[in-house]
């Protein structure tokens, strides 16, 4: 009786299509930002207003940027690793304080130390929204030629930094 | 420390799992009974550890253990402690870990009650369980554990989603879940049948309690999912059509349309292999569900955070789940067929139509939920298919069966003779287009032929439905809890659709813009909105309006819409204002500042839309009813005894 093994046949189908479904996924689904251009931005700077920062500072050289808030407690816990990680020197880290009080978040930097080479002061929160930030703290690595190559979420230690920061930083000085 | 015990519960679980399974299936097999008491006792033993496994997750949450991976992305310390324990199902690993529990609790209440089924069944049936429960702990392990440890421990969580703070989420998922998961048993019970060999009208007497259980907790996990949709996401729709919602609203209509298939296979024997072949699909769909919510094949506002290796794993756990009891169903389905026949105008053929109609729509919104999924598996570009496509879809063939669910109620076995309700009928149904036309004109005014043929079939249904249990008692039938929960969930129907055809039809909403002291008016009501305040919660920060209403210079009532920030994932939410009367509620919900110190607003004015949710948890009534009717509890036939004491002197 063939009728019988028509709904056996129709599961059949069914799961080819997902199969091929889960394997096109497979390409979009880490983040939509990886190996894509930055989004470009332009800020003013949280210790000085009438300044401005933008990723063209940084063109031609990689760079990191780290999201972080005064409101954050993950971003106070994982500061010290930034300062050390700064401290290093291999390369500039950019903070973008994100929905934050100016005053608070000079402060911060002031008793706290500043890992920043620069930060961007972004209250409303739109370039964090170019960036996909889902919360506080995010970190991005950003390679020369400006595309951002790897994205970390929650807060930053420096075991994570040499497993998977700097194997890509080191990639991307060969390849140069 | 209390992690790691609820892993290895977890793990010492999932092992009990496979004697569950291989005592079970085998135990029937064999003809053993100690194998059989075997599976029983691995039953508990299954049950006792994953409880205790989700207790120590739970606990977690409880004492703010953000050394916990999942304790640290979906709590915070903040977060009041009633939404910290309901935290523990908020996100996809700790909500598997709850849809085991359900399965096991199912599991263990099929052991427990199934006093009145010969031993051999119910041993199959655990086995089968058990081959499930195995599937989702191996999948809880391998691919999505809760219990993994954050080194170095976070300091504070990031807390859960703020959609999801809610008291609609406490109870939302684990009714669903267990609806779902409950869809499991007649799964089993069929698996089971075609292992034997064996379907009779006893075999469905002990399915059918299983599936109206299964079918009810359904039935109030998707209304209070879409209960919670309505005022939480402040929009003040109740239905979205979102892939998620389909996926839990197409193994409702197939079991639907499986209660009343058990119906014609109890009574007269028939549809047996369509019954099967509904209770295998009502359960495939419901992993179907979580493969399309899980695996992130599509697009949706329930999105769970999606992982491909976790999609391919219950693709591969649908594929052999269904995929052998669909096998099986292939091999053992012709052994069922019957040679009864009936006329064509008969109870069977109302049912049968039912059916029909029932997993036609199934197959509609299987395709609407698909097909952008297909097109972009075949390269055709990216589409989405959107509530009008749904909205007709699906009331294709629903209209059709709502006309034809009241002569179906009334028809007799075998052969119905209208001869005498005939006369009934006729009055009812020019009673019931009177008044569906009366109510349109005289209550709401006139709006379109749609409206009244709404209004008229929701009265057609719900008279029949109230009719039946008197013309019964008149005949001098006695009334069977089964014949009143037909009618209560029949009833039920007809107030859901009363509900929609008056909130589709008349429903009034307005986008503006207001200051404190400015008045604005929608449907005779006047809102002025009186003050603005900030208020601070305990996790968030939030501008309330204040909205006084009035009508007529009285009051009606003072709404507190807000609008929040959650501090820590710093999303807003709209928190609607709503005023719930019987036959109408008013929502206010806030927008955006405007800058110049006024708010935008949408007013809205939904008549009877209360009737929706009311209908549908008198539907889940009438099932509940129905469950407990006391042929179910009798125990079995003659024949049946002789093959339970078979097994006891082997």
């Amino acid at each position: 009786m063939l009728r019988y093994l028509i709904p056996v046949g129709l599961l059949a189908a069914l799961v080819a299509f997902f199969f091929v479904g889960l394997g096109r996924d497979k390409q979009t689904l880490p983040s939509p930002l990886l190996g894509k251009p930055a989004p470009a931005f332009s800020l003013p700077r949280v210790d000085d207003p009438t300044q401005t920062v933008s990723n063209k500072d940084f063109a031609g050289q990689p760079y990191v940027l780290n999201v972080w808030a005064t409101w954050c407690v993950g971003c106070r816990q994982e500061h010290d690793a930034l300062l050390a990680i700064a401290a290093r020197g291999e390369v500039p880290i950019v903070g973008l304080n994100w929905k934050d009080e100016r005053d608070l978040a000079q402060q911060w930097l002031r008793e706290l130390g500043n890992p920043y080479v620069v930060t961007a002061f972004d209250q409303e929160g739109r370039v964090a929204i170019d960036w996909g930030v889902y919360g506080a703290p995010e970190t991005f690595l950003v390679d020369s030629a400006g595309n951002v190559i790897h994205k970390h979420v929650a807060p930053l230690t420096v075991e994570i930094w040499e497993r998977e920061f700097l194997p890509l930083l080191k990639q991307q000085a060969v390849s140069r | 420390m209390s992690v790691e015990l609820g892993h290895f519960a977890l793990i010492l679980a999932f092992c009990l799992t496979l004697p569950q399974a291989f005592f079970g299936l085998a135990g029937a097999v064999y003809r053993k009974p100690h194998w059989i008491a075997l599976t029983r006792n691995a039953v508990v033993g299954h049950f006792v550890l994953t409880a205790v496994s989700f207790a120590c997750l739970m606990h977690a949450f409880y004492v703010n253990d953000f050394s916990v991976l999942y304790v640290a992305q979906n709590s915070n310390s903040e977060l009041p402690t009633i939404y910290r324990l309901a935290a523990t199902w908020g996100a996809h690993e700790g909500s598997l870990l709850l849809w085991l529990l359900a399965q096991a609790t199912w599991t263990l209440a099929v052991s427990i009650f199934s006093r009145s089924i010969p031993d051999v069944v119910t041993s199959r049936v655990l086995g089968v369980l058990g081959l499930i429960s195995a599937g989702f702990a191996l999948f809880i392990l391998t691919t999505s554990s809760p219990f993994e440890r954050l080194w170095p421990a976070a300091v504070d969580g990031r807390d859960l989603n703020p959609l999801l703070q809610d008291p609609g989420l406490i109870i939302h998922p684990p009714m669903q879940y267990i609806g779902y998961i409950g869809m499991s048993v007649p799964f089993a019970f069929a698996v089971a049948a075609m292992l034997e060999g064996k379907l009779d009208s006893v075999w469905a007497r002990w399915v059918r309690p299983w599936t109206n259980v299964a079918w009810v907790f359904l039935t109030c996990g998707i209304t209070l999912g879409s209960w919670w949709a309505y005022y939480e996401l402040g929009w003040g729709g109740w239905w979205f059509w979102d892939a998620v919602e389909n996926a839990s609203f197409m193994p409702w209509l197939v079991g639907t349309a499986l209660i009343h298939s058990l119906a014609v296979t109890e009574k007269r024997g028939l549809f047996k292999s369509w019954t099967l072949l509904l209770s295998i699909t009502a359960f495939s769909l419901s992993v179907l569900g979580t493969f399309l919510v899980r695996s992130g094949v599509v697009e949706s506002v329930h999105a769970f955070a999606s992982d491909p290796g976790r999609g391919l794993f219950i693709l591969t756990f649908l594929g052999l789940c269904a995929g052998s009891a669909l096998g099986l169903y292939a091999w053992r389905a012709p052994l069922f067929r019957t040679n009864t026949g009936f006329a064509p105008v008969s109870r069977e053929s109302f049912l049968l139509i039912n059916n029909v109609l029932l997993v036609g729509a199934t197959l509609l919104i299987l395709l609407g939920t698909l097909y952008p999924m297909f097109l972009d598996a075949l390269n055709l570009g990216k589409i989405s298919v959107g509530p009008p496509y749904f909205d007709i879809a699906f009331l294709i063939p629903m209209l059709p069966m709502v006309v034809l669910l009241a002569p179906g109620m009334h028809a007799g076995w075998k052969k119905a003779d209208f001869g005498r309700t005939k006369g009934l009928l006729l009055v009812l149904l020019a009673v019931s287009v009177v008044a569906g036309i009366a109510l349109a004109l005289v209550a709401y005014g006139w709006h379109s032929v749609m409206t009244v043929i709404g209004f008229s079939l929701a009265f057609w249904v719900g008279l029949s439905a109230l009719v039946d249990p008197v013309s019964r008692l008149r005949k001098g039938h006695s009334l069977s809890a089964g014949v009143i929960g037909m009618s209560v969930a029949h009833f039920g129907l007809a107030v859901f659709v009363l509900g929609v055809a008056t909130t589709q039809s008349y429903r009034q909403e307005m986008d503006l813009s207001l200051r404190p002291g400015q008045t604005a008016e929608l449907s005779g009501f006047q809102f002025t909105m009186t003050k603005l305040s900030d208020v601070k919660g305990p996790n968030y920060e939030a501008t309330e309006a204040e909205i006084r209403i009035t009508r007529d210079g009285k009051e009606i009532a003072v709404l507190h819409p807000q609008k929040r920030i959650y501090r820590v994932q710093k999303n807003p939410m709209t928190e609607a204002g709503i005023d719930s009367g019987l036959t109408r509620h008013l929502l206010v919900s806030m927008g955006e500042p405007l800058g110049d110190g006024s708010w935008s607003l949408r007013l809205q004015y939904k008549p009877m839309v209360r009737f929706i949710w009311m209908g549908a948890f008198t539907m889940a009534l009438g099932g509940l009813i129905a469950a407990f009717d006391r042929r179910y509890r009798k125990r079995v036939t003659a024949d049946d005894a002789v093959a339970a004491a078979d097994v006891k002197t082997v």
